[in-house]
Order: structure tokens, then C-alpha cells, then sequence
């Protein structure tokens, strides 16, 4: 089972797309790949009020991946804790994970020539840190969960 | 190993304290100062190593080989420029005077080396960018307490409702502020907000009034009138602090809500839902006097409306009201060395005229745009030297061909600059500055509820020959003969110098990135609270002696704005999230978020102009015009077109904003004279533009 998931508090989102930019900036990327997203429509008037809803999207490290086994040189791998993260010395930027994943969550670094996705920032949490999108969100409207089984 | 440096941001001018990780000499990590931001930092913020990296600004002193404006360059030496500008500054000196030399500061804390450097060479004149910015609303601040819009913060966190006239607080954003204006909505607060169109501020709204643009001021009367006729205000506040209250009453007496909302093409009774709601709330009440308010004729008016509605509210020194922010010296502080206080004040008169000719203005910065009619008519003297500093006039003020035609009177123009700006690319010398994570910068004491000393410190050594300002502006005093008045060689001896009368060192910031001054906030008692009030009468002056004695009213009757003409639409600009202004256009990483600006243009509008979303549409004033894509929006007033200001740049070498999107500044012809002579703002939004849909659209495609 997943151990973690983030929620986006839509209470407190400005729809800035800060968490997009300190996701690039913590992971050294160029522009091209965009790691999670904020999504909302544009703003529609809601008797006279103007109103959008914000949706953040990360990779969903699904239970059971479609982008694990068609990597041909297995680089892309799952976690107990469930995280999906891909080995990039592995990795030889195929994107096959990309054409498979419903969500376009594999995306790739035209710098390494390889593919990068959200790991939760992997090396963060195992240092006790939170994500880079959550902890550096402008309006601390995103938030990390620890799952437990109940 | 990586190491920890305490230092400001610099992407935009909120400069929020932050934290940043370095290893190898490149930055790894950045966050807002935990113990200040929780870590929080905006999007700009987060593309500050981008900014660093990006070879696409000036990389080493320039100094201009053709014509202004065409781009060629030679690359000098720093020693090769400083000897340029100061010999050229010698010939200007010599001529005409230092007063023929200006200079002007994009603001912030750091601004005590910048006066220190003009009045040190003998000039009075210091300037900035407020005519286009905060003016309006620092001049009816003044006038009513004696206090500058900077005398006066806001407790919004602790407010009960927070009213804002286009004051688009979540968009054009402060990390702190945000998260104050949140914790407030959290916590049940109510937000009322006022504008022209719908923005992300409006969708967190408990009110919003869609306003006609340019009526502000009628909203604001009205409600005094409604608060005024409901007694609803606070008495004993007004009776004890404020006089001319009377003359307010008899003013305000036509002003009714009835009338407003016709005016402003908003219901009566959700004015009177507003105003009972105010009843309930006050006096944690809080009206935002405005920010960027150099907008319409009525703008200085309006911003004193606002803080009339303040004073009705009674909420000075009232917790979740309007705060006072204290100095070092109000928790027995000892405060910093100036190197501005050590000159003695040039004598002669400013040459904007601020001071003698405009005595109801605030000298200390005076107003830009005045000078530029100073250098065509030379007259108290000819204007010869402009040296800006992080600051760009011709995309900041509106009309850059009336500034050019204007700036070719002068014989040197300097911009000081870590980025290529529209200014620097017309000047004759640029001196790249390095960025904000790559410089340090003197100590400044930033006063609040709780003041504290805060310092830029150089994460990462620059990649490019670019040098800090302290060394430039050192370099030019010492060769310019006062270099006496920079008493330092190193920014070590810089700051020593600045704390030699407090108790601190700079090692002191070393622990949380500031030195707090003061950790427990106090509220000034109703009795001390006299004493405050800085006007000549020690009153609120409701109407104030000194816009009387300039002939001017503090009770301007109401006049309603100008419909546009047939075929053309009001050009409204504001501000996105993800851009400060022009300055980061060309950021990698900003770029790609938000590449260009569009034209927000009602639907009803465009259904009539016979336009679609994304569709461009050819946007023209009377000299300037260009393609732009459409963005259709359902409640933008049909009178306005809206665009995100800053893009539209020329830079051949920002090769990512070359071009991209539209300027609104340049479509402001002829507003570089429209000044609101109460204020001293520019009126910025009493511009229409033709919009037509553009012949850009493709209809067919014959290439083989």
C-alpha cells in the first residue's frame, strides 16, 4: 500500500503554480518537464461571485504501474512505501513509460536525455523532510500524508 | 557539505527573507526563513537560480558604440567604465553643476547608499519609481495623518474583514500577507473585494462588487455616506483625533448608496448589506488604502476616501486593525549609521520641483516623470546625467518614446542593472550588477511590529564579471572625489561600520537570518496616540492644511469617468503571480510558465468583435499597436481591456520575451503628462485603445 499521498488544501490554493517552480528548482530541471501542476478552469461568475476549483496533480504511483514492466531496462521501480521512482543510471530515454501512463507523469529532461517523474522527493522523506511542492508552498495549502492501515 | 546562507530574496521587491542551501558554489535548495515564512516562497522566488544561471543578461560592463538604442556595445573593463562615467559625470559637474545629475532607485531597504551617492556628489536630486506606483496613496496618507503610506501596516491576520479596491492581494503577492490574509479567512474573517474583473483575490471574496472602471471613489464615498448615516462609526475616535468632521458630513450628503450603485453598476442593497456588515465588524475592520494606485484622475481621492473609512472604523492601534510599525528605538534599540545622514543635504532646489514649486508633495524622492519635462526645458537647470539603479523607466513609466525624446538631452545616461532593461538598452554605459544570490548588501533596520536588522548575503560567487553596488557606487565616489563618504573598502568594514553604535555584530544574523529587535508587539495606548499623529495640527486633518494651502480640495466633489469611445476600450493592466513586473520575463523558468501576456476582453465583447479564445486580436493606441492573443472572460467590465504589465520588451538579446506579448506601457500615449496634481501619480489608466480582430488569424494556408 501507498504510504503517503499529498492533498491540496483548495481553501487555501492562490493558484500561484509556485509548487510547479520549487518541484523544477529542487530537481535541477530545464524548461520542459513540469513535475505536478496546478489545474483549474478559468473563472466562472457563481451568482456574482467569480469561482474556480484548483486540482493538484503529481504522478499517482499507482499500486500496480503500468510504466514498471514495459521499462526495458527495469529502471523504473516501486518502493514499499509505494513510491514509483526510475533509476536514472538505468535509464536510457526511451520514454515507453511515458507512452503508457495514462497521466503523462513520466516526462523527459531534454538535458539528461532521460526520463524524470515525481518521487515525492524520495531523498527528502528519508531524511525526515517533507516534498519540495509542500514544503515551500506560498499559501502552506499543500500537505503530505502518512497513510495507515486501519 | 552543504551550507546554510541567510539572505533576502531579490526576484521581486517584497524581498522576503529566505534560506538557501549551497554546495559547490550552486545553490541546491531555497525556502522562505523558517522561522519568518514557515519555508513558504512564491514562484518567483523559486526561480532564482534560473535568474543565475541565465546568460541572457549583461555579463560585463557595455558601453554603447552607435546611436542610442541599436544595441552595438563594446565590452569594457569595470576600470574602463568607472573612468567613462566619471569623467563624463566631471564635464556634466563642471558645466552645469551636480544638480544637472539625477538619479533614481527601483526602492526597498537598501536605498541609504543610493541618496548617499548623488547627494554625495552635490545633487538633490533623488528619485524613484513611486509616481507609478504608490504615490496617490503615500500623498493621502499624508495628508490626512501626517504619516507615509509606509507609517502605517496592517494587522490583517487579527482583522474581522478586509476591504480591498483592486487591491489584488493574492495575485500581486506578499508571502506573508498571503498567508495573513488565509490564516484570517481560516479563521472566519470577511473579505470584500472591489474591481473591474474577476481574479483569484475575488474567488477567496465574501463580497465582490464588479465595479464600472474609474469608480472607485464613488463606492468609497458612498459608503462613508451610509456609515456616516447610520452612525456607525466611531465617535469618540473621531471626536478626540480628526477635525474637519463637519465639513465631511456636509460634503458627503449626496453621496448615497442609491447613487453609487448606478454609478458603479452594482446593487443598492448589497452596498447596504456591505455597510451593515462594516457595523458588525468594526473597528477590526480594515480598508487597504490601495497599492499600485497611479490608475485614474481620481485615484489620490480615492486613497483618501479609503483611509477616511479607516478613521470612521477607529481602527488605529487596534488589534486586527491599522498598526503603527515601531523602530529600533521604540524597544530601545540603538539604530544604524547612515551613510546618507554623514553628507550635508544639497541646498539647491530639486529639479522636479518638488519642494518649491509642488510644496504639497513629499520631498524626499520627489516625482520621476517630472524631470523629463526638467530636460526638455531646462529650466530651474538643464537635467544632463540620469544614472538608474535596478530601475527602468521606460517600461515602468508610460509613453517610452515621449521619455526618449526627452532622455536625448542628456549627455550620460548610467543603468545599474543585473538584468538588461528597455532603459539600459538606451543608455551609453551599462554596469551589470550581480544578482541578488550572488551579492551582499548593507544592513537595513526594517521597522514593524516587530523590527529587526536584516542583510543580503551572497549565496554563490557571480558566474559573470558583475560586481555588487556597494563596489560600483564605492568605485565612482572614489574617483569622483567623495569617497570620504564611503567609509569602507570590504562589505565587512561596511557593516562594521553601520552597527558601530549597536551592541551587534554580524555574526549575530547567523542564527535565524535577522537580528529581532523587540520580540513582544505593544500597542500604542488611546492616550499616547496624540502624539503620533504627524500633522502641523496634531489632528487627523479630514481636511488637510496643506492641499488647502496648494488650492487644492480635500473633498473633491465626484466626477464621473469617461465612457470610451465607440470602438474602443479602457486598457486596464495589473499583475500575474508568476511575473514581477518586467524583470522577469526572460527568466528561463518564468518564462515557461507564463510566456506571454493577453488581452482579457469581455465575452459579450468579443462576440460582437467576432473573436474566440486564443485568437489574436490587433490592440492600437495612437502610436503604438500591436498583435496580441485573446483571452475571453465572462465578467471583465465591457468597458475594459485588461494585460498582465512587463511584457511586449525589445531586448534582442532577452531572446525569450523579444517580442513576446504586448506592451501596455507603450500604448500609453500622451499619459507621461497626465498627472494627478494632488497625488503626483500618473493617471496609467486613463488610456483607451482600439481593439479589432487581427488579420494575424489564418484563415488559409496555400504554401505547397
Amino acid at each position: 500500500m501507498n504510504k503517503y499521498i499529498i492533498r491540496l488544501n483548495t481553501k487555501r490554493c492562490i493558484g500561484c503554480h509556485a509548487c510547479e517552480i520549487h518541484c523544477k528548482t529542487n530537481k535541477e530541471l530545464p524548461p520542459g518537464p513540469i513535475l505536478c501542476e496546478i489545474r483549474h478552469e478559468p473563472l466562472r461568475m457563481v451568482k456574482g461571485f467569480p469561482k474556480t476549483i484548483t486540482h493538484f496533480k503529481s504522478c499517482h504511483h499507482c499500486e500496480d504501474p503500468l510504466c514498471i514492466p514495459v521499462c526495458p531496462t527495469e529502471s523504473m521501480k516501486k518502493r514499499d512505501d509505494g513510491i514509483v521512482y526510475i533509476d536514472e543510471e538505468k535509464c536510457i530515454g526511451c520514454m515507453s513509460c511515458a507512452d503508457i501512463c495514462p497521466w503523462d507523469s513520466p516526462q523527459f529532461n531534454p538535458e539528461t536525455k532521460k526520463a524524470v517523474k515525481c518521487d515525492y522527493c524520495m531523498d527528502r522523506l528519508d531524511n525526515g523532510l517533507k516534498p519540495a511542492c509542500v514544503t515551500l508552498c506560498t499559501a502552506h495549502a499543500l500537505q503530505l500524508f502518512t497513510l495507515q492501515a486501519v | 557539505m552543504r551550507k546554510t546562507i541567510w539572505s533576502m530574496c531579490g526576484m521581486c521587491t517584497v524581498r522576503c527573507p529566505i534560506r538557501v542551501e549551497v554546495e559547490d558554489n550552486k545553490v541546491k535548495w531555497i525556502e522562505g526563513n523558517p522561522h519568518l515564512l514557515n519555508r513558504a516562497l512564491c514562484g518567483k522566488g523559486a526561480a532564482g537560480p534560473a535568474l543565475v544561471a541565465d546568460g541572457e543578461r549583461p555579463r560585463q560592463p557595455l558601453i554603447r558604440s552607435g546611436p542610442r538604442g541599436s544595441g552595438r556595445w563594446d565590452e569594457v573593463s569595470w576600470d574602463t567604465a568607472y573612468d567613462y562615467i566619471a569623467e563624463k559625470l566631471h564635464a556634466i559637474c563642471k558645466e552645469h553643476g551636480p544638480e544637472s545629475v539625477m538619479m533614481s532607485f527601483r526602492g526597498g531597504p537598501f536605498g541609504d547608499m543610493i541618496k548617499a551617492f548623488i547627494h554625495g556628489l552635490g545633487s538633490p536630486n533623488f528619485t524613484n519609481h513611486d509616481s507609478t506606483c504608490g504615490r496617490n496613496v503615500h500623498h493621502a496618507s499624508l495628508s490626512l495623518y501626517g504619516l507615509g503610506r509606509t507609517d502605517l501596516i496592517y494587522d490583517i491576520k487579527n482583522s474581522k474583514h478586509l476591504v480591498l479596491f483592486g487591491r489584488n492581494i493574492l495575485a500581486s503577492l506578499r508571502v506573508a500577507e498571503v498567508n495573513q490574509v488565509l490564516d484570517m479567512l481560516d479563521n472566519g474573517g470577511r473579505l470584500t473585494y472591489v474591481d473591474v474583473r474577476p481574479t483569484l483575490t475575488g474567488v477567496k471574496a465574501s463580497r465582490f462588487f464588479r465595479v464600472r472602471p474609474g469608480t472607485d471613489y464613488a463606492l468609497a464615498l458612498a459608503t462613508i455616506h451610509e456609515l456616516i448615516k447610520a452612525e456607525a462609526y466611531d465617535k469618540e475616535f473621531i471626536e478626540r483625533f480628526t477635525s474637519g468632521f463637519d465639513q465631511l458630513v456636509e460634503f458627503i450628503k449626496p453621496y448615497d448608496s442609491k447613487w453609487a450603485a448606478k454609478e458603479c453598476g452594482i446593487k443598492q442593497n448589497h452596498i447596504m448589506e456591505f455597510v451593515q456588515e462594516l457595523a458588525e465588524d468594526r473597528p477590526k475592520v480594515i480598508f487597504h488604502p490601495g497599492w499600485m494606485l497611479s490608475r485614474y484622475s481620481d485615484s489620490f481621492y480615492a486613497s483618501r476616501a479609503l483611509h477616511v473609512l479607516n478613521i470612521l472604523m477607529g481602527n488605529l492601534e487596534v488589534e486586527g486593525g491599522q498598526i503603527i510599525p515601531k523602530g529600533p528605538g521604540d524597544f530601545g534599540y540603538k539604530g544604524l549609521q547612515s551613510l546618507d545622514a554623514q553628507i550635508p543635504k544639497p541646498t539647491q532646489k530639486r529639479g522636479d520641483g518638488v519642494g518649491w514649486k509642488h510644496l504639497h508633495f513629499d520631498k524626499g524622492p520627489g516625482l520621476f516623470h517630472l524631470f523629463y519635462e526638467t530636460m526638455v526645458t531646462k529650466d530651474p537647470y538643464p537635467i544632463k546625467g540620469v544614472i538608474c539603479y535596478r530601475h527602468d523607466p521606460l517600461t515602468c513609466f508610460p509613453d517610452p518614446e515621449a521619455q526618449k525624446k526627452a532622455l536625448d538631452n542628456t549627455d550620460l545616461l548610467v543603468s545599474i542593472d543585473a538584468h538588461y532593461s528597455e532603459f539600459g538598452w538606451y543608455s551609453d554605459v551599462i554596469l551589470p550588477e550581480c544578482t541578488y544570490l550572488e551579492r551582499d548588501s548593507m544592513i537595513a533596520a526594517q521597522k514593524g511590529p516587530k523590527p529587526r536588522l536584516i542583510v543580503r548575503r551572497k549565496a554563490v560567487d557571480p558566474v559573470f564579471d558583475t560586481k555588487p553596488v556597494w563596489e560600483i557606487l564605492k568605485n565612482l565616489a572614489d574617483r569622483l572625489n567623495f569617497g570620504q563618504y564611503f567609509p569602507y573598502n570590504t562589505i565587512e568594514e561596511l557593516w562594521e561600520w553601520q552597527l558601530k553604535n549597536t551592541d551587534f555584530s554580524i555574526e549575530d544574523f547567523a542564527e535565524k537570518g535577522f537580528i529581532p529587535l523587540g520580540d513582544k508587539p505593544f500597542l500604542i495606548e488611546r492616550d499616547k496616540l496624540a502624539s503620533k499623529i504627524k500633522t502641523e495640527s496634531g489632528k487627523i486633518e479630514l481636511v488637510s492644511k496643506k492641499l488647502s494651502d496648494a488650492n487644492l480640495p480635500s473633498l473633491k466633489p465626484y466626477e464621473s469617468p469617461q465612457a470610451p469611445p465607440e470602438g474602443q476600450f479602457r486598457l486596464i493592466f495589473g499583475r500575474s503571480p508568476l511575473h514581477s513586473h518586467s524583470h522577469t520575463i526572460n527568466n528561463p523558468i518564468l518564462h515557461e510558465m507564463m510566456p506571454e501576456n493577453t488581452l482579457w476582453i469581455n465575452k459579450r465583447i468579443a462576440a460582437k468583435l467576432g473573436v474566440s479564445e486564443g485568437e489574436y486580436v490587433d490592440v492600437s493606441s495612437k502610436d503604438y499597436g500591436g498583435p496580441i492573443k485573446a483571452r475571453i472572460s465572462e465578467q471583465l467590465h465591457p468597458e475594459a481591456v485588461y494585460m498582465v504589465h512587463g511584457f511586449g520588451r525589445e531586448i534582442p538579446l532577452q531572446t525569450r520575451s523579444f517580442n513576446a506579448g504586448l506592451s501596455d506601457q507603450k500604448l500609453m500615449s500622451g499619459l507621461l503628462d497626465k498627472m494627478d496634481p494632488a497625488g503626483g501619480g500618473l493617471c496609467l489608466c486613463e488610456c483607451f485603445v482600439t481593439v479589432k480582430r487581427s488579420t494575424k488569424n489564418p484563415k488559409r494556408r496555400v504554401e505547397l
